[in-house]
């Protein structure tokens, strides 16, 4: 970034811009961590932040009476979104190599079709897979949700990938060749080490997508076997049922943001666009 | 280090197109052979070819006596700096340079001192740690060439590798290359676009049309007997002029006047009605300044000098004057194809620097009738060069016999002349 053009009044004018958006887009989540340290007592108290910052909420969803609900939910959550990352990375390396390098009939179709299932509303069609999936026994299973998730996550996937692909100049696969490498070395030491940051964006996206899922997560599950996450919380009580659960709620949303931030930190140097610079000239 | 042979290499790509058409090329071990032609004319392809990245339609290539048509290329041991450089841009500047002794198992300290050796050479010393982003054109294309020299190769082969530089740049590299292949002694292939680089680089210089090698010869020679009109204005710049004429019974009638060829000079010209003259800019001269020994042995025209650009050492007069239309649209098509300065119907004559014709004026100018080329329109045809040759080999048929033909304008026999022996 070329700092010294911009004038003062522009970069104040920025930082502002900046700490407005940053503002609107976070007071949600300072607001679910405020409520998660708040006593259920505190929760009507309209004031934004707890008068006595407890840990009563974790320790409820952790520990407590909400722990078996949300433990094994978390289980399933981490469990099945690591899966369907897991399928649908690979076979959209595999579907966007083939994309990128080869010229085969029906290119264009597969692009296409994955386009079409992205945009088709995915609560069309929890109806039909929820009578499907009763009759043929994957309600309420994990692969009953790792195929629902792989139509989200599939069609994203080849579609970043195959645009990451393009780009990596195949020149250097031959230059290889050239320097003496087989095949499977050019591949190995050259193009994988390029594809690498892609794959990983890819993946992150995905886990992103299955991880967030509430529609097929609430539809298509009914006991602690399978559900997610986002599908459990809205079966927390309280301490007991006449006590309010929201703090809970917001305890267990807390913690389910904890591993996108994670994620995102971790590979945040993985994710680098433009490694693929100054191979080629122009 | 090896010699490289092509025996009627044909290339035809996937959608139908050939790209390189039944060349045959002998390349001595040791030897620096240029390919030029215009763009498109598949100089690339046949480096591939050779280096084993595209695969032979038809045809044999051999590579120190042994056909390798089938080969991969790391099984042929060649080092390629390519037009794009193809720098791998996760490993560093010292990484790329040592990634085929990596691949070739060498141990960490000889791979080291192979490293500093190129890098010293190229002088990339200092950007060893860098990443190829990071780098400037001509450090890129110092890196790639860093690349392609350090290890033992059977040849060198070099696509555009100086195309990306500034001119400074471009003659020091230049230097540089030259050096460097003479004291490795290895086999080259240098393709260009660039006629200086063509005609110092080379022991000799291979042209290319549409796929179709044109000549294969000393660049003295290429300059001196080129076998058509297209190599004719292809080398050279600025261009050769292309002066149309009607034959009648040994005389030729010009734009400029009835104009006699002396003997040396006159082909059999039986059977033509038109013929182009190709004469040089530096054939021609101010008649003023001609010394009378010479002067003889051209011919005196007036013409009307229409700009004048003076270069200090040099100038150069433009000459427009009429042409049939259809030789025009011909030398139109040429100068297209050839993707030259204008050609038009006017001369680009050098004059001497001392030279005072003032511009806007008709002047007396002289022109050196032993440095001049009849080519036939019809074919593209030398048929100064092509006398000596008997009819049947056509233009791609090297240079053979060029120095029989040409008397005074090719005092050097060429020593390449044995290009391509009859099969
Ligand atoms: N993969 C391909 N498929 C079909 N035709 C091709 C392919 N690669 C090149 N060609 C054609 O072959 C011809 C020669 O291409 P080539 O790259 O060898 O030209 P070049 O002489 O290197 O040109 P330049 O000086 O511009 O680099 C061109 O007309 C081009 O259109
Ligand atoms: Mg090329």
């Amino acid at each position: 970034m070329d700092e010294g053009k911009v004038s003062r009044r522009d970069r104040s004018l920025w930082w502002i811009a900046g700490v407005v958006v940053i503002a609107y887009a976070l007071f949600p989540v300072a607001w679910i961590v405020s409520v998660s340290f708040k006593t259920p007592s505190d929760l009507g108290s309209n004031r934004f932040l707890p008068t006595t910052w407890v840990w009563e909420n974790y320790e409820n969803i952790l520990a407590g009476g909400a722990q078996d609900l949300f433990l094994s939910a978390l289980r399933n959550s981490v469990g099945i979104s690591l899966l369907a990352t897991f399928i649908s990375v690979v076979l959209a390396t595999f579907a966007a190599y083939a994309i990128a390098r080869l010229d085969f009939p029906g290119k264009r179709v597969i692009l296409t079709t994955a386009l079409a299932v992205a945009i088709f509303p995915v609560i069309s069609i929890v109806t039909p897979l929820f009578n499907l999936w009763r009759n043929i026994g994957l309600y309420d299973t994990w692969p009953g949700l790792i195929i629902p998730y792989l139509s989200l996550t599939l069609p994203i996937s080849i579609w970043t990938l195959s645009a990451f692909f393009r780009q990596i100049p195949w020149e250097l696969e031959q230059a290889a060749q050239v320097d003496g490498a087989t095949t499977w070395q050019a591949f190995r030491k050259v193009i994988v080490p390029l594809a690498t940051p892609g794959v990983f964006t890819t993946a992150i996206l995905s886990f992103f997508i299955a991880w967030n899922d509430f529609v097929y997560g609430i539809s298509l599950t009914s006991t602690e076997a399978a559900r997610p996450v986002p599908a459990a919380l809205a079966f927390f009580t309280g301490a007991s049922q006449f006590v309010d659960p929201a703090g809970a709620i917001a305890a267990a949303a807390v913690v389910v943001t904890i591993p996108v931030v994670v994620l995102v930190l971790l590979f945040q140097r993985r994710i680098v666009s433009g490694l693929t610079q100054g191979a080629v000239k122009g | 280090m090896a010699d490289i042979t092509l025996k009627n290499i044909t290339k035809q790509y996937g959608d139908g197109y050939r790209a390189v058409r039944d060349v045959n090329l002998d390349i001595a071990d040791g030897e620096f052979v240029i390919l030029v032609g215009p763009s498109g004319c598949g100089k690339s392809t046949l480096l591939r070819m050779i280096v084993g990245l595209e695969d032979i339609t038809s045809g044999d290539m051999l590579i120190g006596g042994e056909r390798v048509n089938e080969k991969a290329p790391r099984d042929r041991n060649l080092s390629m700096v390519f037009q794009n450089y193809a720098l791998y841009p996760h490993l560093t500047v010292y990484e790329n340079i040592a990634f085929p002794l990596r691949l070739a198992k060498f141990g960490d300290a000889e791979v080291d001192r192979r490293v500093h050796q190129a890098s010293e050479l190229l002088e990339l010393d200092e950007h060893l740690q860098r990443k190829p982003a990071n780098l400037s054109g001509g450090q890129r294309q110092r890196v790639a060439m860093g690349r392609a020299i350090v290890r033992q190769a059977q040849a060198f082969l070099f696509d555009e590798p100086l195309s990306n530089l500034d001119a400074k740049l471009r003659g020091q590299m230049r230097a540089e290359i030259s050096r460097l292949q003479k004291r490795l002694g290895i086999t080259t292939v240098y393709v260009t676009h660039d006629q200086i680089e063509a005609m110092t680089l080379g022991d000799r210089v291979a042209v290319l049309r549409k796929g179709e090698l044109q000549q294969v010869a000393t660049p003295r020679d290429l300059y001196t007997s080129p076998v058509n009109l297209f190599v004719a204005g292809f080398i050279g710049s600025p261009p050769m002029n292309f002066i149309p004429a009607t034959v009648s019974d040994g005389e030729l009638h010009t734009p400029f006047g009835e104009w006699r060829l002396p003997e040396s000079r006159r082909p059999d010209l039986g059977g033509h009605d038109i013929v182009l003259l190709g004469a040089r800019p530096e054939s021609f001269e101010d008649s003023s300044v001609v010394p009378d020994t010479i002067r003889e042995h051209g011919v005196v025209f007036d013409a009307n000098v229409d700009v004048i650009e003076w270069l200090g050492n040099e100038q150069y007069a433009y000459v427009p004057y009429e042409a049939p239309e259809d030789i025009r649209a011909q030398l139109a098509d040429l100068e297209r194809e050839l993707d030259s300065e204008a050609m038009r119907t006017q001369l680009v004559v050098s004059l001497d620097a001392t030279s005072r014709i003032p511009e806007g004026t008709t002047a007396e100018l002289w022109l050196d009738l032993r440095k001049i080329h009849v080519l036939d329109p019809a074919t593209g045809r030398n048929l100064s060069v092509a006398a000596a040759d008997a009819a049947g080999s056509d233009g791609a048929a090297g240079s053979e016999g060029a120095g029989a033909t040409s008397d005074a304008s090719a005092p050097e026999p060429s020593p390449a002349a044995d290009e391509n022996p009859s099969p």
